[in-house]
């Protein structure tokens, strides 16, 4: 069937991109309800990786492919196994409720349809990036997801929050764009593969070749700004500012990971060596401490949020950097478990402050009995993410905590990383999913009431499934989450899931620490801020400063260097072009010493030395004229002087067309600069014209020693040879030179017409643009004999 | 033969480079126009010299009966020239304009696009 066939893979992916260019007329007609029509995209596109999944689950890999650009190597390949289609599942099936959400949340925007336009474009470059095989096309998608992302982040760019942010978030992850690129051509040079999946095979190619810490570290650099890895942590946050669909799909289920993607897609290469398992576990470690610590901090729904999804992906990156199958398994669990509870939380935080009007937990209290549906998916949601039974965000939870647990060397360390993480992450969840709710009623900006079914339809499904795909566990374990453990081996991995512990044992232990702890913590909340609030300010700079300074130091820098290179003044400009051409002219031959034979006295006749000599006469009357007058016929001098040479060295067509070109110019020149009050003497002082000489006759000296040079070498007639034995068998003309204007070489012909009309037109608009301070206008003067000389030359070639 | 042009195509260069050096417009054009001539004769030497035989082919013939001029370097100059007078024309016509507006022949003072003492670009996003 060609829906579910992966040969249709292409089309699933490109789908969102088409759905993207209709979105505005859609949604001018249909208004906020189009985002019931435009959901049926990515149910369609769901449907389609979800009859693949089905596949995978027994062990099929697709690989279909189609040629993009051949004569490159490049081809749109996609690789469908357990990893990408469980993103893609994500991918679609939450875009389809993020698109159902936008309807309600931007009902009435004046620009819903170009949202809809992004989230779609962004869908399909999240889609590509998980499917793709070919490096050069992942990296692709790779960066459009960063550039669709600059585009809903900074979505209402009038404010400048949204812009600053926007840019960040571009700067950060473009820039570890760029690393991965180099990384990823490193190892398609290391290997000689273009594909992934031809990649994946290689073994370990990658791990003993000495460059392995160089693709180690640029592969990391994408992953670890993609994913908001501690140091690079701070632009996730700032990218709140987006519409909170955005943020729920993009910024917490999706795009974010995608770092943890790439980690956990090269594992099988990358992965399992004294690097890997030590720098992964220590900053993913680090990021989930920081960013739960951070989370802590805030009063603002959203941001308590965002700062819980980078202590999530420092967990996930934590689990991966292992390299061990149970803290594996543990990991797809919980990626799949965050984006389900994570989703529907930041819907739920929307429609919060979509209904009530404001998002700060200290201003928000009691809103059970107004909005009990929310409260009821919150409620579901936060239980996921606290790690409590029986939801999936528990066995998640069990299962990362039996991967980490006793494997020796850091493994406490790590443990108790985990235990406090999501100890804070369980106190995050249930101020999130209780504060808002419970307590006594708080007024609030807007009268608080239920969401519309568009509101509340993500959040509630989202929150649900987290509970049905734990009481299905097994069946979870089979289809989902064990073909996706068994990409990030590399190996065939079947993964028997338990909603139940089927033992008593460390995990469970550990499992129960973690909930007192967060229970603590949470009835200590308040004192809690306060201290994290009053630690930030004691330290006071953070990498978001930083990003700051940064971009400012490089707007100064640049500044700065623009006004050194680029002063503004002609003359400056000129004499360094000249003074690099000089360089270039003498200093090869100086290095090489080839210098041409110093030439014997030609045997000229006497005519030919009178030409030569009126022409270098021409030429200094021109430079000590007195008068401008004077300098403009003794251009003339010179012009005329060229024209006899032409005339005694067998061109008569060039002799002819520059004798009427120097009259024109001389004369246009003359109508033209006499009419202007200038001034007649050269205005540099001595200091300069020395230098400018000095510069002046370097050139002149290097042009005639490389024109000499190039006259002593054997002449290669072959192309004139050509024109001349040709010119009347083929073209039927007996003025060679004509010929090959006109048609050996027509088209440049053609060029050159157009470059004469266009200068004519040019001209011709200069002279009608009206002068600002009205003088004398001599306008008619310059235009009537250009357009003649126009026609006369080309009646001459 | 060829050596003696290369001298004078040197000094060609060195009196155009010099004047286009120059702060006034006028020298500059000047400067300009001589400018072309020398690129034009150094095309024209290179494709070597030939006295008084133009490449022109005799009606009874198919193919040149004698040594001629070199075609080529030909063909390429004279489509310089007309590109270059046109260059020309609207320089002229561009400096003319520009006194008209401006007041002044000194190239180092029309700064309307790169005003001295620019303000630095805003700091902001």
């Amino acid at each position: 069937m060609p829906l579910f066939g992966p040969e249709a893979t292409l089309f699933a992916v490109l789908a969102p991109f088409v759905a993207a260019i209709f979105a505005p007329a859609v949604t001018r007609h249909l208004k906020h309800n189009a985002a019931w029509v435009l959901a049926i995209v990515p149910a369609v596109v769901f449907l389609h990786f979800a009859g693949l999944a089905g596949l995978v689950a027994q062990g099929a890999v697709f690989a279909p492919s189609t040629d993009w650009a051949p004569s490159y190597g490049l081809t749109l390949s996609f690789y469908i196994d357990g990893l990408s289609s469980l993103f893609a599942l994500l991918i679609s099936g939450i875009g389809t409720f993020i698109v159902l959400y936008s309807g309600g949340y931007l009902k009435g925007h004046p620009h819903q349809g170009r949202f809809f336009s992004f989230i779609f474009m962004f869908m399909g470059s999240m889609l590509g990036l998980v499917t793709a095989d070919n490096l050069i096309t992942l990296f692709v998608f790779w960066e459009l997801t960063s550039i669709t992302s600059f585009l809903l982040i900074g979505f209402d760019h009038l404010r400048m929050a949204s812009r600053r942010a926007a840019l960040q978030a571009l700067v950060v992850t473009g820039g570890g764009g760029l690393a991965l690129l180099a990384g990823f051509l490193l190892i398609m040079g290391l290997t000689g593969e273009a594909n992934m999946s031809a990649v994946l095979a290689s073994g370990d190619l990658l791990r003993e070749s000495g460059a392995y810490p160089v693709v180690f570290l640029l592969v990391l650099g994408g992953a670890f700004t993609k994913s908001a890895q501690f140091p690079f942590h701070f632009w996730l946050p700032n990218a709140m500012e987006a519409p909170t669909p955005v943020s729920a799909y993009l910024h917490s289920a999706t795009m974010v990971k995608a770092g943890v993607y790439l980690l956990m897609r090269v594992q099988p290469v990358l992965g399992d060596t004294e690097l890997w398992t030590f720098v992964l576990p220590l900053f993913g470690g680090t990021t989930l401490i920081v960013g739960t610590l951070l989370a802590v901090r805030q009063t603002d729904l959203k941001l308590m949020l965002a700062y819980t999804t980078v202590a999530s992906l420092g967990l996930l990156v934590m689990l991966t950097g292992t390299s061990i199958d149970k803290a594996i398994e543990g990991a797809a669990l919980y990626l799949f478990a965050h984006s389900l509870f994570k989703g529907a939380l930041f819907m739920v935080a929307g429609t919060i402050d979509h209904e009530a009007g404001t998002r700060d937990i200290t201003r928000l209290g009691g809103l059970r009995k107004a909005m009990p549906i929310t409260f009821a998916a919150a409620c579901l949601a936060g239980l996921s993410m606290s790690g409590l039974p029986p939801f999936i965000g528990f066995i998640a939870k069990e299962y990362l905590y039996e991967g980490i647990w006793g494997e020796g060397g850091a493994s406490a360390l790590l443990t108790a990383t985990a235990v406090v993480g999501n100890a804070l992450m369980l106190v995050i969840a249930a101020a999130v999913a209780l504060r808002p709710f419970t307590g006594v009623k708080v007024e609030t900006p807007k009268h608080a009431h239920e969401g519309p079914i568009l509101l509340i339809a993500g959040p509630v499904v989202l929150s649900i499934l987290g509970l049905l795909f734990a009481l299905t566990a097994h069946w979870t374990g089979e289809t989902l989450i064990g073909p996706t453990v068994g990409s990030i081996l590399g190996e065939a991995h079947a993964l028997n899931l338990h909603l139940m512990p089927t033992h008593i044992g460390a995990p469970l232990f550990l499992s129960l620490i973690t909930i007192a702890l967060g229970v603590a913590l949470y009835l200590r909340l308040d004192a809690l801020r306060h201290a994290m609030f009053r630690l930030l300010q004691a330290i006071g700079w953070g990498p978001d400063k930083g990003f700051d300074q940064a971009i400012a130091g490089i707007v100064s820098l640049s500044t700065g260097v623009t006004r050194i290179v680029q002063g503004g003044r002609l003359q400056v400009y000129l004499v360094l072009t000249f003074a690099v051409t000089a360089l270039a002219l003498l200093v090869p031959p100086a290095l090489t010493g080839s210098w041409p034979q110093v030439p014997s006295v030609p045997d000229f006749r006497f005519y030919e030395w009178t030409v030569l000599a009126i022409a270098a006469a021409g030429l200094v009357a021109v430079l000590t004229a007195r008068t401008r007058l004077t300098a403009i016929v003794s251009l003339g001098i010179q012009g005329f002087a060229v024209a006899l040479i032409f005339m005694l060295f067998g061109a008569p067509d060039l002799s002819f067309t520059q004798f009427m070109v120097e009259t024109l110019s001389v004369v246009i020149l003359a109508l033209v600069m006499t009419r202007l009050n200038l001034a007649p003497r050269d205005h540099r002082r001595v200091v300069h014209r020395v230098f400018d000489g000095a510069i002046a006759i370097a050139i002149g000296f290097g042009f005639g020693a490389l024109l000499m040079q190039i006259t002593e070498l054997p002449f290669d007639s072959k192309l004139s040879d050509f024109f001349a034995e040709y010119s009347r068998a083929i073209a039927h003309g007996r003025n060679i030179v004509n010929v090959i204007i006109v048609d050996f070489r027509g088209f440049d012909t053609l060029g050159e017409i157009s470059v004469v009309m266009v200068t004519g037109l040019a001209v011709l608009a200069l002279i009608r643009v009206r002068p600002r301070r009205q003088r004398e206008d001599v306008a008619p003067a310059t235009e009537q004999p250009v357009k003649p000389a126009i026609k006369h030359k080309e009646a001459a070639s | 033969m060829e050596a003696t042009f290369s001298i004078l195509i040197g000094l060609f260069f060195a009196v155009s480079v010099y004047l286009v050096m120059s702060r006034q417009i006028v020298r500059i054009l000047l400067g300009i126009g001589i400018l072309g001539n020398a690129v034009n004769l150094l095309i024209f030497t290179s494709g070597r010299l030939t006295r008084e035989v133009p490449p022109v082919i005799p009606p009874e013939a198919v193919t040149p009966l004698e040594a001629t001029a070199n075609p080529l370097p030909q063909a390429l100059i004279l489509t310089a020239i007309v590109i270059s007078f046109s260059f020309f024309a609207f320089l002229l016509v561009l400096a003319f304009r520009a006194y008209q507006e401006l007041g002044t022949d000194d190239a180092n003072e029309m700064r309307v696009a790169e005003p001295v003492g620019d303000a630095a670009p805003p700091q902001g996003y």
